[in-house]
């Protein structure tokens, strides 16, 4: 086992290397992960493809090869012109695969467990809480324990597990910060889960990953990640700057549907998220060029769903 | 009186899109001013459009889909245009509003109206042929599910200069394409067109389902039917299946625009997540019904191209039963974003995997196939090699994203759309030309130009190379899909290897055209053993090319596998026996009158011009009961002009 581990983690250096050098700018990336949750996925991403490698490598090979010497013109080739079925062979390329699926296969279900989206990262640290909210098109982020929230910023203390809230305030959206591990879906009257972390400090693009509009390419935001004293100046930052984020300054807020600057609230309500939950319902007209309706008509109650 | 339709519905201020449509109703025009010009028009009428002839409908459903092919890459070279030169938010040539319709359209257009028809074309001709019948079970049925395909291609084209098409990617995806969030025309455009082509899809699927199990010749067991007829048969089983879920959950979605209701929307009541399932249980079935028929093309061009039968017939014949089976358990692997849970995404992935198990013993099998065999490098061996070496990678890369932490961070981004273009391209559409080529003389009674068809593999499969490993590289620097423009300079030199990468299968595509063009004006010095060019193995090619409307005069009589290979190997006695009356089903205009009528009562419904849409409605059924009632169908060819005919067009064994 522990050759096992040590001849697939150097296999796996050596991939990224070989990757990164030929991608001459690796500087950011799922290959790059920059927390514990993106480095396991980049290991067992990378798990798969080896193997995977062996056995496909040989198949290009071989397709080649016979190809090429059993051409018609190959005199040396021997020709055998009712040759249709070998036992051995049949046996032999139905194993094949299935030893590899088994393989994977388990990779799989254990892979999905350990790194189920919703299961929390071991850590002695308490996760950081935040709620996200999708909007046209940027991103809300709420911080429930500190009492702010910001708009196309995202701010975390480096070690320390962030466990993400996420919904929509209008279509679907996929939130992801490929540095940081995998996405999970923002959807409209639901929420769903996604914990990450960050091991080391630095500025990290997010973006939504689920086409959501006319606006989607510019719906990304920047990932602040510092250690615990930068994170504490920038809560107090936001707290002097900003303006209050109740549920009627939310509406405001999802019904002017632009691509967002960097905007910081405080105080924010502490049942905000659930409202958000709570009203998903229609992308405002006012900016489409259609039949203007009454603003407030956006804001019909919708079902709760959790 | 016209609904929603007026004068500003066509794009007067998008020069592209003028230019385009101008540069079309002139050809369209030209086309037409021939056509009189040749006195023309009865040839037409009678030929073509009211055959119902599956050798002529497979023909034309072949020639919609090379039609739609450069409609859908044009799409594609603006899409790689725009990112090539939007890199650090420039914003290119193409605003959102209307690079999100190019790219809807490219995705819908190609695996509807290319894909589909392509393979829906060769089964057509196809099959038949192979299992010695002389027609499909149901011909008229054939021609209305032809022109109902060719009305929901018609639909879908009118959107680019009237209105405008969907703006929420090839599969809409609910609350987005939701009134609320698209209240235009696009996705009403979408759904209509898909709807009626929907219907006939399936109605295909019915009929060769018929044809392949009944109709058979004498002798012809389950076990000795050719691969293709397998995977035709496997194929359109699924279309049954398969397609009734598209045409209700586009129901349902057509209910939520039309009526205000709530089935996907995200207030009273709706769940969008539905929807997503819903099409997915479609979807990935759809997959394989693009794919399988492709697989039977391979084994065909292999066996016959490697002088040999096909190794391990069995294993491949479970093989695509297994595959057939499966599809319909793996959809949830397209989500699973969504936060299923980890039992869910486990099991799902794991059904994935399996697939990939009866695929491998295929790619094996042809492997085998070569082994002791005298493999010659036609054109049609150059796209079954070029795919077995890259579909292989697609079906890699496929298996990864199928382990669910791996598909979190590789979701939605340009590794998937290097995927699955790595299988449709690499699988379905080298599939599709390989057939083309293959089956080609038995259609014409010429063959293609050889040297030009190498040169546009050689171009397709670098191009493709080159279009789409750079956009691997994209998806793990995490750069997602649908992206109009972006920040970082650091993509850029990998789009603009991915441009270079489609011109040069646009070349590939030019020179196809050229090969057609110059072989059918040099077709005199192509004829050349047309009748069995490749020295074939089934029973397509004992009979005349082009065959006689019957296909064959005298029903083919099948003791084993590779039914004609065997008759060639014993030295046949010049058949004495006399020929016998063949009743010919008669020529038929009802699919190309329900077609106009679908194409109508669609324009009306999404342009909210109700009298015509329900007036359009009312005819299309009627002309279905009337139909219904004609029974004077067929007519009679007797045995004196079967001979007369067979003399003049003698067989060639």
């Amino acid at each position: 086992m522990m050759l096992r581990n040590t001849i697939s983690s150097s296999l796996v250096r050596l991939t990224t290397v070989a990757v990164c050098t030929s991608l001459g700018a690796c500087s950011e990336g799922v290959l790059l992960p920059k927390g514990p949750v993106g480095a396991q996925e980049k290991q067992l991403l990378l798990e798969a493809l080896i193997p995977m490698l062996m056995v496909v490598t040989p198949i290009i090979i071989l397709t080649l090869w016979f190809a090429w010497w059993f051409r018609a013109s190959n005199a040396r080739a021997k020709y055998r012109p009712q040759w249709e079925y070998s036992g051995a062979i049949e046996f032999s390329i139905w194993m094949i695969p299935m030893l590899v699926i088994l393989f994977l296969g388990s990779l799989a279900w254990v892979g999905a467990h350990q790194l189920d989206p919703y299961r929390p990262l071991a850590s002695k640290q308490k996760p950081l809480v935040v709620q996200v909210v999708a909007m046209d098109w940027r991103w809300l982020f709420i911080y429930p324990e500190q009492g702010v929230a910001s708009v196309n910023e995202l701010a975390i203390p480096i070690d320390t597990p962030v466990a993400f809230k996420l919904t929509s305030a209008t279509v679907m959206n996929s939130f992801f910060i490929p540095s940081l591990g995998g996405q999970v879906y923002a959807m409209p009257g639901m929420q769903t889960q996604l914990q990450l972390q960050a091991n080391e400090a630095g500025n990290y693009r997010g973006l939504s990953a689920q086409f959501s509009g006319d606006g989607f390419s510019d719906m990304h935001f920047q990932v602040l990640a510092t250690d615990a004293a930068g994170f504490e100046a920038w809560v107090a930052r936001t707290k002097s700057a900003a303006t209050q984020l109740d549920a009627t300054a939310y509406d405001r807020l999802v019904a002017d549907h632009k691509v967002g600057e960097v905007t910081y609230y405080f105080p924010v309500s502490g049942d905000l998220f659930d409202h958000a939950i709570d009203h998903a319902t229609e992308r405002p007209e006012s900016t489409l060029a259609v039949s203007a309706s009454a603003p407030g008509a956006a804001h019909i109650p919708a079902r709760s769903e959790h | 009186m016209f609904g929603k339709l007026t004068l500003s519905a066509i794009p007067f201020d998008q020069p592209i899109v003028m230019i385009t449509c101008s540069v079309l109703i002139v050809g369209i025009l030209a086309i037409l001013a021939l056509i009189t010009y040749m006195h023309k028009w009865t040839w037409l009428w009678t030929e073509w459009i009211t055959t119902v002839d599956h050798k002529r409908i497979g023909i034309m459903y072949t020639l919609l889909a090379t039609v739609m092919l450069l409609r859908g890459f044009s799409d594609a070279i603006m899409m790689r245009s725009q990112q090539a030169l939007a890199s650090s938010n420039a914003h290119g040539f193409l605003p959102p509003e209307h690079y999100d319709q190019i790219f809807s359209a490219h995705g819908t257009i190609m695996i509807f109206f290319m894909a589909m028809p392509f393979v829906v074309g060769l089964m057509n001709f196809v099959v038949p042929l192979q299992i010695g019948a002389r027609d499909v079970a149901f011909p008229v049925l054939n021609s209305v599910s032809f022109w109902l395909t060719a009305a929901g291609a018609l639909l879908i084209n009118l959107s680019l200069g009237i209105g405008e098409f969907a703006r929420t990617g090839w599969l809409a995806y609910p609350p987005l394409s939701e009134l609320p969030f698209s209240p235009g025309v696009g996705v009403d455009y979408y759904l209509w067109s898909l709807q009626i082509s929907g219907v006939g899809t399936l109605l295909s699927g019915v009929n060769l389902v018929t044809t392949i199990l009944k109709m058979r010749a004498p002798g012809m067991r389950l076990s000795m039917m050719p691969i293709f007829t397998w995977t035709a048969l496997a194929s359109n089983m699924l279309i049954v299946a398969a397609f009734p879920i598209l045409t209700a959950t586009f129901a349902m979605l057509l209910l939520d625009r039309y009526l205000g209701m709530h089935f996907f929307t995200n207030d009273g009541g709706g769940n969008p997540m539905m929807y997503i399932n819903l099409i997915w249980t479609w979807g990935h079935p759809e997959v394989y019904i693009l794919i399988l028929p492709p697989f039977g093309v391979f084994s065909e061009v292999i066996a016959t191209f490697s002088r040999k039968p096909l190794f391990g017939y069995r294993s491949m014949v479970i093989a695509t039963m297994v595959i057939t089976l499966l599809a319909f358990t793996t959809w949830l692997h397209h989500f699973f974003t969504m936060g299923s849970g980890a039992d869910v995404n486990g099991f799902f992935g794991i059904t994935t995997m399996v697939i990939a198990i009866p695929t491998g013993v295929k790619i094996f099998n042809w492997l085998f196939t070569m082994y002791g065999g005298r493999v010659r490098f036609a054109s049609p061996v150059l796209w079954t090699i070029g795919f077995m070496v890259t579909f292989t990678i697609g079906g890699m890369t496929g298996v990864l994203m199928a382990v669910p932490p791996a598909d979190f961070v590789l979701h939605n981004s340009l590794f998937l759309v290097a995927h699955f273009h790595n299988v449709i391209i690499g699988g379905v559409v080298f599939g599709c030309f390989a057939g083309f080529t293959y089956w080609f003389p038995k259609a014409f009674g010429f063959r293609l130009h050889e040297g030009l068809g190498k040169a546009a593999f050689w171009c397709w499969f670098f191009g493709f190379y080159l279009a789409f490993m750079p956009l691997y590289i994209l998806g793990f620097m995490g750069m997602t899909r649908r992206m109009n423009h972006y920040d970082d300079p650091a993509w850029l030199p990998y789009l603009l290897f991915a441009e270079g990468g489609a011109v040069l299968i646009l070349i590939g595509i030019l020179l196809q055209v050229t090969q057609l063009v110059w072989s059918i004006r040099h077709r005199e010095t192509l004829r050349g053993g047309a009748a069995d060019p490749w020295d074939g193995r089934t029973l397509e090619w004992s009979t005349t090319s082009p065959p006689p409307a019957y296909n064959f005069a005298r029903v083919p009589k099948v003791s084993g596998l590779d039914a004609y290979w065997g008759a060639k190997q014993e030295v046949m006695p010049a058949s004495s026996e006399s020929f016998e009356a063949i009743e010919i089903p008669k020529n038929s205009g009802l699919g190309f009158f329900m077609s106009f009528f679908a194409v109508i009562g669609g324009f009306g419904m999404i342009w909210h011009i109700w009298w015509m849409g329900v007036l359009a409605i009312i005819a299309f059924i009627a002309l279905i009961a009337w139909s219904s009632w004609d029974e004077n169908d067929e007519f009679e060819l007797s045995a004196a002009e079967v001979g007369r005919l067979e003399r003049t067009q003698p067989h060639v064994v």
